[in-house]
């Protein structure tokens, strides 16, 4: 087995340090405790320091990191804890920057704590320093096969790497399980069950660095993603549509040899323990219309729970990830927009969060892009941590000029920059209508030019002779159908003559029924007038042949039934006139009725024949 | 009556008079028909999304992934990248030149919709415009018939064809949602020429025939069916020859279609010159010659006026034209410049010429002849209205007509030789059909309304009246005629019904499947899903090398290229039997041999299909005589036998022992017999072929197991580096 490598810079750093060591010993840090996580792949390490002053009143306190841990950290944040009370000690974390003492070897990187209050001579309190650390656990061995458990090893230092002498100091490191294949023993070194414990050490100089290694077995995912954009895209109709997009890598101790499906899947925990199979979403309640997919289509393992406080997303990538493994995947939702965009001062702003949902997955780059709706104006952007901005545009549905798009771009992110983001705009109501508006415009056009091209005369020759015989077609059609409307009337006509009989024999009002007639004669008159015209027409055109038989017979039949019919009706009156019976009447007039029967079924049919054509 | 009725809707008089809601009866039914049609539009769309609610909005299938990933290409990086594409990805170490061995028609079309829509302000994704692309065409196919149905008998038997079509299971085979091959447009540009040339045929017009040249070369870019066209009209045209129905409108329809068609035709690069060198097209051709060899003899039929004269002049003539064709023929064929029938030409016409000379044209299911079961799955009622349909056309011969019955008949043959071409028959079959309903109905119904008329006329008074009234003259001597009718009526929707329900049974159960993702019944009927497929191929995407090459059979190397991203070395563009036939030898060998084959192609990895855990059928085990076939039809090493005992092919205990060492055996059941996947079945059993395998202690020399896909059904294995000598 190779010997752990061993960062030999360290020490170089730790003899450098000795020169520095004058500079600010007015500070003493009377208790530290210092607790280091490392149940999941992001090292958490949580320091207390009780800090005196027995110089002049300072206002900053310094906090050295070696190069190796610098280059990983991820997150930094310090507060005051007053007492022990820790109810009230939470008073907000304290601004950080970083900081270049004179006189300090270049390897240390150094980040200042601005105190609320200078600290005067004699005054002391107590500081909290969380940092996290990614990518500085490093497998060893760096491959193995499918059975074997994952080792890491971490290094550090058993010692506080501080420029304040330090009165008593502690250590104690949180492992994810019991076993362990070897550490550091130093004096005052106890193990038991998951916690290491180093110290406590007392009154050790500034600078002091002991290296220790810690060789154990973690499990845990690796779930690195090496780029997440998430697209966050605000509609004023009511929703905000989250888009992730997932690179991931399980970037634990690589997988060598076969991947033996088998062992697997008979004892997954055993062959198969440093891979994972699902990563848990925590999304925020009310989440809806959540997909998973990838490039090639929708990823079927997915499983949601939500209540009142949160939605979970259990999802599980297409295989199990071994270590070396990738995949890549989008997952989306969409959340009511009232939850998440308020008014203020005339401003909207949307206030989300900006990690990514998923705890224990760290991520090396991540883009979280914010769509605001076209017309969006005044983008102002407030982040809590420093990212790289920029602004680009998206087309979407409908768009004409295109969507603002804020970029926020950051390195090495871990669940504590889940924080809150405010994004501050701009936008006017109306815009909302512009969409809409267009579609309507948009159909209401097509709509116009269909009517146009149906009114308009694409006719490139007006005298050939097809253009000619459809325009002599349509006289005749329109001829036709004023002749059809004619014999309608006509049959109108007829059917009231027919009506005025029927209302004689109920009243014998015999006045009302020659009136009837009266008007029924000039109507048919006026109309066989019209008719006249129409019917040379028809003749005179060449392309009436064929229906002209029709239209003759319809005409001659409609001729032979309103003669019948006024037979009959002067018949029908004149006896009436002569008091005869009801029968008598009947009996005459049985011969004509048939007749006028039989014609007006001959009638309609040809109507409905020339109806046809 | 010559409106089409889409024109119609829009134009204002029916607007005011719907306005005035009293409309005649003309217009009514304009109205009727004009909502029909847009109701059958839609049907045909939505009918088609079962596999979208079934499933999800994917593409399905193989050939249709080699589709999406040209169009994907097509869209990112323009036409003629796309052209001048050279596909390094596959047929390795030969690649491929995809612009020339492509019919781009499918790519074309939806790279455009997706310009259009893009252009539009819609931001649509490319697979969506894929996915959708064919039930999109299938809708459009069903105006179409509308429009066929009209111009062969009437507007009713036009809106029956529409229907029929838009549902009618053999169609929906190919143009589900997801379905993006090339069918799912062919279909409805064959429809689409024969209207137009039938069209061309009636009115004699050039436009006609010009639109329907432009219709052929829109078929010939987007499917090799194509020469089903350019032999069925040449046919078509010769039968109204024989049968003395020549006319100077069937001239100059043929004409202008033919030179127009076959100068566009060639300019589609995978065609080319074909269109004028290849056995397959030279009816065309001949039919040309013999048109203007017709229009001659006209003229001088004209000039002579002697008819003694005449015909000794025409026995001449088509005796000197019949022997010249011939001997160009024979001249051509036997110089090599006119290529002979290319062997899928030839198995089209002899069911049993693939089996016997090309194994890999006889291995594909699709090419198998149908059976007489999914002839009733696909049609139907259809079926049975064909022969119904048959005689109507008969009764009322014209030139439309015998173009119908000729497409029904010669396409029906076609797809009793191939189940695929059941595909090319449905638009006939609907066509004929919805004749014989339209003709039925139509005769029913006049007889029903008849009697309701108050005092008819007497059967012989009637003589002046028209052929409907004297049709719908109820006749003394049958005196149940309206009852009959009513009845035949009600027999006729209840038909009409059960083909309804069985069609969007079929549609839903049957072929909305994408065969990538496979469905199941657990065993509390709830639904299981084996997304094996994906599993494995995504696993290559993000696993594997970028420049690994995959050896897989050749079914699987669409998708690999598609999904998996990477380098494969055959796929089901079967352009070179030897290197299948390398890949088949490959699989069929001992491992070490097959390791030199593998190595010499550079294999990284093999990938394997394997349903002997799930009981998935259609695996490589299955599949694999056939590779033994192709291999051994180009290397004689491999040898049928070897792997049968006596003929019969068993991967139990009493296999051949070659069988049970060959590679495709190996890598199949490596492991797997250490494993129960059955209650009450010993170790190692397989469910696909139902029963305990031969060879459970398999160790591989060459080859590791690289990932195998949860349920077993794809195995991918790594093929080692040679050992080190030292």
């Amino acid at each position: 087995m190779k010997r752990i490598p061993f960062d030999l810079s360290l020490l170089f750093v730790f003899v450098f340090c000795m020169f520095f060591s004058t500079v600010c010993s007015d500070l003493v840090i009377s208790k530290l405790d210092r607790r280091i996580d490392l149940t999941t792949q992001s090292v958490r390490t949580t320091v207390s320091l009780k800090v005196e002053n027995n110089g002049d009143a300072v206002s900053e306190i310094l906090l050295p990191f070696p190069e190796h841990q610098a280059r990983n950290l991820a997150f930094l944040s310090a507060k005051i804890s007053e007492g022990k009370d820790k109810t009230k000690g939470s008073s907000g974390s304290l601004p950080i920057e970083v900081a270049n003492p004179k006189g300090v070897p270049p390897s240390l990187t150094w980040y200042s704590v601005s105190l609320p209050k200078e600290l005067s001579k004699g005054g002391s309190l107590t500081l909290e320093v969380k940092a996290v650390f990614t990518h500085v656990l490093r497998p060893f061995p760096e491959k193995i096969s499918q059975a074997d458990a994952q080792l890491v090893a971490f290094q550090d230092s058993a010692h506080y790497l501080s420029p304040y002498t330090v009165k008593v100091q502690s250590l104690t490191i949180k492992l994810p399980e019991p076993r362990v294949e070897s550490y550091t023993k130093l004096e005052n070194t106890k193990f038991s069950g998951t916690e290491l414990k180093y110290g406590p050490y007392e009154n050790l100089p500034p600078f002091s660095y002991t290296p220790i290694v810690v060789h154990y077995v973690s499990n845990k995912p690796f779930a690195v993603a090496q780029e997440l954009v998430r697209e966050i895209e605000i509609s004023h109709w009511g929703n905000v549509q989250i888009t992730e997009n997932y690179n991931l890598v399980h970037a634990g101790a690589e997988i060598t040899g076969e991947f033996s499906r088998l062992d697997y899947q008979s004892r997954p925990h055993v062959r198969g323990a440093s891979a994972f199979r699902n990563l848990v979403a925590k999304l925020p309640p009310r989440a809806h219309s959540i997909y998973y997919r990838d490039e090639i289509g929708n990823i079927s393992t997915s499983n949601v729970w939500s209540d009142s406080a949160k939605t979970l997303l259990e999802i599980e990538p297409r295989y199990p990830m071994f270590g070396g493994w990738r995949t890549s995947f989008t997952i989306g939702y969409g959340l009511p927009l009232k939850d998440f965009l308020f008014r203020s001062e005339g401003k909207r702003f949307l206030n989300i969060s900006f990690g990514c949902p998923m705890s224990d997955v760290v991520i090396e780059n991540l883009i979280v892009k914010v769509v605001l709706p076209e017309g969006s104006k005044e983008i102002s952007v407030s982040v809590p941590f420093s990212v790289k901005q920029s602004q680009e545009t998206k087309f979407s549905h409908l768009d004409m000029v295109g969507r603002p798009v804020i970029v926020l771009e950051k390195k090495n992110v871990v669940p504590e920059h889940n924080q809150y983001f405010q994004v501050y705009y701009k936008f006017s109501n109306l815009s909302l209508l512009r969409e809409p508006l267009m579609l309507i415009f948009g159909f209401f056009l097509f709509f116009v030019a269909c009517i146009v091209y149906m009114h308009a005369d694409f006719t490139i020759s007006k005298s050939s002779p097809s253009y000619l015989a459809k325009l002599q077609w349509d006289e005749v059609q329109t001829a036709i159908q004023q002749f059809q409307n004619i014999m309608n009337r006509c049959l109108v006509a007829h059917d009231k003559l027919e009506a005025s009989l029927r209302e004689l024999s109920r009243t014998g009002d015999v006045q009302a029924c020659k009136a009837a007639r009266k008007a029924a004669d000039s109507l048919l008159k006026e109309l066989a007038k019209e008719l006249k015209p129409l019917l040379s027409f028809l003749q005179s055109s060449p392309q009436a042949v064929q229906i002209m038989t029709k239209v003759e017979e319809l005409v001659s039949k409609e001729r032979e039934l309103q003669e019948k019919l006024m037979l009959k009706h002067s018949t029908v009156v004149d006896s009436y006139e002569k008091k005869s019976g009801g029968r008598d009447i009947e009996n005459r007039v049985a011969a004509v009725q048939q007749k006028i029967t039989q014609l007006r079924q001959e009638v309609d049919d040809l109507l409905e024949v020339i109806d046809e054509i | 009556m010559d409106k089409s009725p889409v024109d119609l809707l829009a134009s204002p008089s029916l607007a005011s008079l719907l306005k005035s809601l009293k409309l005649k009866t003309k217009q009514q039914e304009l109205l009727i028909r004009v909502s029909i049609l847009c109701l059958v539009y839609v049907l045909a769309f939505i009918t088609r999304l079962f596999s979208v609610l079934r499933y999800e909005s994917m593409i399905h299938e193989f050939d249709p992934y080699f589709n999406y990933r040209v169009t994907q290409y097509l869209t990112q990086k323009g036409f003629y990248e796309f052209w001048n594409w050279f596909d390094s990805e596959s047929w390795y170490p030969l690649g491929r030149i995809i612009g020339g061995t492509l019919y781009p028609g499918l790519m074309v079309t939806a790279a455009l919709i997706y310009w259009i829509l893009r252009f539009l302000r819609f931001a649509v994704h490319i697979r969506e415009v894929c996915v959708l692309t064919a039930p999109f065409f299938a809708s459009n196919t069903t105006l179409v018939a509308y429009f066929f149905g009209k111009e062969l008998w009437d507007s009713g038997a036009g809106l029956v064809a529409a229907a029929l079509i838009a549902i009618c299971p053999g169609y929906i085979s190919r143009s589900v949602a997801g379905s993006y091959d090339n069918e799912g447009v062919a279909i409805f540009a064959l429809l689409l020429t024969f209207y137009l040339f039938v069209k061309a045929v009636n009115t004699g017009s050039l436009a006609w025939a010009l639109a329907s040249a432009f219709g052929y070369f829109y078929m010939v870019s987007a499917w090799g069916g194509y020469v089903f066209i350019i032999n069925l009209i040449p046919l078509y045209v010769l039968v109204l020859l024989i049968t003395g129905r020549y006319s100077m409108r069937l001239y100059v329809a043929y004409n202008s279609m033919y030179v127009l068609g076959m100068l566009l035709a060639m300019q589609i690069r995978f065609v080319g010159f074909q269109h004028v060198q290849s056995g397959e097209h030279m009816a065309a051709m001949g039919v040309f010659f013999l048109m203007q060899v017709f229009y001659f003899l006209d003229w001088v039929k004209y000039l002579l006026n002697d008819p003694k004269k005449f015909h000794t002049f025409l026995r001449i003539t088509v005796t000197t034209a019949v022997g010249l064709g011939v001997i160009a023929l024979g001249v051509g064929t036997a110089s090599g410049y006119i290529s002979p029938w290319t062997g899928r030409f030839y198995s089209l016409l002899d069911p049993t010429y693939a089996k016997d000379h090309i194994p890999i044209i006889a291995s594909v299911s699709e090419h198998q002849p149908t059976a007489w079961s999914s002839f009733m799955f696909d049609f139907h009622i259809l079926l049975l209205l064909f022969p119904a349909g048959l005689y109507f056309c008969f009764k009322r011969l014209s030139d439309a007509t015998i173009f119908i019955v000729m497409y029904g008949l010669t396409s029906m043959y076609f797809a009793g030789v191939m189940v695929r071409l059941i595909l090319v028959a449905t638009p006939a079959v609907c066509l004929i059909s919805a004749i014989a309903v339209s003709a039925t109905i139509k005769n029913l119904t006049q007889l029903v309304r008849a009697k309701s008329k108050p005092n008819p006329v007497g059967p012989g008074k009637g003589t002046s009246s028209t052929k409907a009234s004297a049709k719908g003259s109820p006749d003394q001597s049958m005196p149940f005629q309206r009852n009959g009718a009513i009845a035949l009526l009600l027999g006729a929707f209840y038909l009409l019904t059960r083909y309804a329900i069985h069609c969007t049974w079929v549609t839903s159960e049957a072929y909305s499947s994408p065969s990538i993702v496979l469905a199941a019944r657990g065993a509390h009927g709830n639904r299981v899903i084996f997304d094996d497929y994906r599993e494995a191929y995504f696993w290559l995407r993000q696993n594997t090398p970028q420049d690994a090459k995959i050896m897989s059979w050749w079914d699987y190397g669409y998708q690999i290229t598609a999904m998996g991203n990477r380098t494969v070395i055959v796929d089901n563009n079967t352009w070179n039997n030897t290197h299948i036939a390398t890949v088949g030898r490959a699989m069929s060998s001992y491992e070490d041999e097959a390791y030199e084959i593998m190595r010499s192609l550079d294999v990284d990895y093999v990938l394997v299909v394997f349903g002997g855990v799930t009981g998935y059928s259609s695996d490589d085990i299955n599949k694999f005589l056939w590779m033994v076939r192709i291999g051994g039809g180009v290397f004689p090493v491999i040898k049928e036998p070897d792997y049968l005992v006596n003929g019969e092919y068993r991967v139990d205990k009493g296999a051949a022992p070659k069988m049970l060492n060959c590679l495709m055996y190996k890598l199949s059941y490596y492991r797997f017999g250490e494993l129960t996947t059955e209650y009450g079945k010993p170790p190692g059993y397989d469910r696909a072929r139902g029963v305990e395998i031969g060879n459970k202690d398999i160790k591989l020399e060459h080859l590791e197991e690289a990932f195998t896909t949860s349920n077993w059904i794809i195995r991918i294995y790594k093929v080692k580096p040679p050992n080190n000598r030292w």
